[in-house]
């Protein structure tokens, strides 16, 4: 009876290959860019520790990683065109194509069945099964200029939607995905110059365009197509001069209290506040550089910040009710990202040049503990996967 | 293509006869910076540069900065848009942050493919 027992799991193991490992589940799981190499780590959340590495994922410059609904797999967006299907648990490569010659990044639908990817070269939006990867559909991003733009901030949004700019064109589209063979489209033209990236609010009832090329940023009502685009906050940052941008900023995952969304104002050391209720400029609060990601930490009042460079060595906390920075604090050199645990007990940060990961307690804003990585960039944790928008 | 007569291990390296005059443009000298520095600056170039030039400086928001694709092009006005950037696009100047012998090296090596972090 041992014996069989024995030989029955010797067999099971045999089978899974040699990532062996005790059953368990994924919704503390994450995974950790390391883009130099082009490996992804695959960390635990509860234990704080790295689980393990999966190589071959191609130029992960600027990727970006969503999860399939099952927390099990993760679609990893590179640089270079791929497009990665990771298992997670058994940490390893299920499937890659390259998609495109250039990628910014991507997004899986609402039903979990399609995953969209925004490509720079050729400009456009590809769409594939979340499953096998096979290509179902191509939205070449051609502006009403005639020409080929290339795609920023693409959104999943309700009813199987999404949402993207055209970054050279000037537009937003819309793509009702629910039968893959014939997008619905939808374009928005003359938004405003240069979108840079996009964000639905967590209703799901908004898209947010942010602008490069002029103060301000485009507003869609994602439940009132035919009201078009609007201009909101424009000229924002009048009085003072825009300073250069050294990394452009990014939307995504804002800071959201009552009805304020926080946000980077371009080219200003600077976090904005608007009123989503009139979306009109509600306020601003001065920070220690040009904030990248303005990210709220989930169940609390406070709000995440970190920077552009040369100011990238440091993160600030802002008290959303009183709009007050509260905290400064000096992961290590060259931060570029940071990540919640789903309910916001600890947020890990990378620290790209001081190759490691340094995880706070965001009670007490102490370090528990660091981590090391080899140029760490995006972190991203798989509860992801049950938010519209990634 | 300039010749390869790049003598590794010097601190100058002579490549004026090459590049520029290809271009009828002013002879300059390529100073390799000294090896921490040039650390920094390749940090720079893959890290910071490759947020919109990607790391591989293959392209992303910005154009691609590799050989082929700057094949032919002005050393000198490529070595200007590094230290003043260009006005009225996201290309930042960054010249707070190089010197200019360092912003030639840079295209000098871009021009012949960029070295990567050791
Ligand atoms: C915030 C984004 C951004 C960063 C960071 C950035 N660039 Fe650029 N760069 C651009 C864009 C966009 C252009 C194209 C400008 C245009 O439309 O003419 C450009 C153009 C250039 C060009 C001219 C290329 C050509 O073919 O004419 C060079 C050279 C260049 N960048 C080098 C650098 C270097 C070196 C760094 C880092 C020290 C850097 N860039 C950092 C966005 C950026």
């Amino acid at each position: 009876m041992r014996s069989n027992l024995f030989v029955i799991l010797f067999a099971l193991f045999a089978l899974q290959g040699c990532a062996t490992q005790p059953l368990r589940g994924t919704g503390d799981l994450g995974v950790v860019v390391e883009r130099d190499s082009g490996k992804l780590q695959i960390v635990d959340t509860t234990a704080r520790t790295i689980l393990g590495e999966i190589s071959g994922l191609g130029d992960l410059s600027h990727a970006t990683v969503v999860f399939s609904r099952d927390q099990r797999y993760a679609y990893v967006f590179g640089r270079d065109g791929g497009l990665t299907k990771v298992d997670i648990l058994r940490r390893r490569i299920v499937k890659r194509v390259l998609q495109s010659g250039n990628s910014i990044g991507g997004a899986i639908s609402q039903d979990g069945r399609l995953i969209a990817a925004a490509n720079y070269t050729p400009g456009g939006v590809k769409f594939f099964r979340s499953d096998t990867l096979a290509q179902v559909a191509d939205i070449p991003a051609i502006g009403a200029d005639g020409k080929r733009s290339k795609v920023v901030g693409l959104v999943s949004a309700p009813g199987d939607r999404f949402v993207f700019s055209l970054y050279n064109a000037g537009e937003i589209w819309t793509a009702d995905m629910k039968a893959p063979a014939h997008p619905v489209i939808h374009k928005f033209t003359g938004v405003g110059k240069e979108p840079y990236d996009g964000i639905i609010t967590p209703d799901g009832r908004y898209y947010l365009a942010g602008l490069f090329g002029e103060d301000g940023m485009a507003l869609l009502d994602l439940w009132h197509l035919p009201n078009g685009v609007k201009r909101i906050l424009n000229g924002y940052g009048k009085g003072s001069r825009r300073l250069p941008v050294y990394k452009m900023p990014h939307l995504e995952g804002w800071g959201f209290y009552k009805h304020y969304a926080f946000v980077p104002a371009v080219g200003h050391h600077e976090v904005l506040v608007i009123d989503t209720d009139t979306w009109r400029q509600a306020g601003v609060i001065p920070t220690y550089g040009q904030p990248v990601f303005v990210v709220g930490q989930p169940y609390s009042r406070h709000i995440w910040v970190d920077f552009a460079f040369p100011d990238n060595g440091a993160i600030q906390v802002i008290d959303a009710p009183t709009r007050r920075v509260i905290r400064t604090l000096k992961p290590g050199k060259g931060v570029l990202f940071l990540e919640f645990t789903p309910r916001g007990e600890n947020v890990w940060v990378s620290a790209r040049d001081s190759n490691k990961l340094v995880v706070y307690d965001t009670a007490t804003f102490r370090r528990v503990t660091e981590l090391p990585s080899h140029k760490p960039s995006g972190i991203f944790f798989t509860p992801r996967a049950y938010k519209l928008g990634w | 293509m300039p010749p390869k007569k790049i003598t590794t291990g010097l601190m100058v390296l002579m490549l004026s006869a090459t590049l520029p005059l290809a271009h009828g443009a002013p002879a300059q000298i390529i100073t390799s910076p000294p090896p921490a520095r040039r650390a920094v600056l390749i940090d720079m170039v893959r890290e910071d540069c490759g947020s919109c030039h990607g790391s591989r400086l293959t392209g992303g928001l910005g154009p691609a900065l590799t050989p082929q694709a700057l094949k032919g092009k002005n050393p000198i006005s490529l070595k200007d848009t590094i230290l003043f950037g260009r006005p009225n696009t996201p290309m930042p100047p960054w010249n707070p942050f190089m010197s200019n012998a360092e912003a030639a090296w840079i295209v000098n090596r871009l021009m012949k493919g960029f070295p990567h972090a050791q």
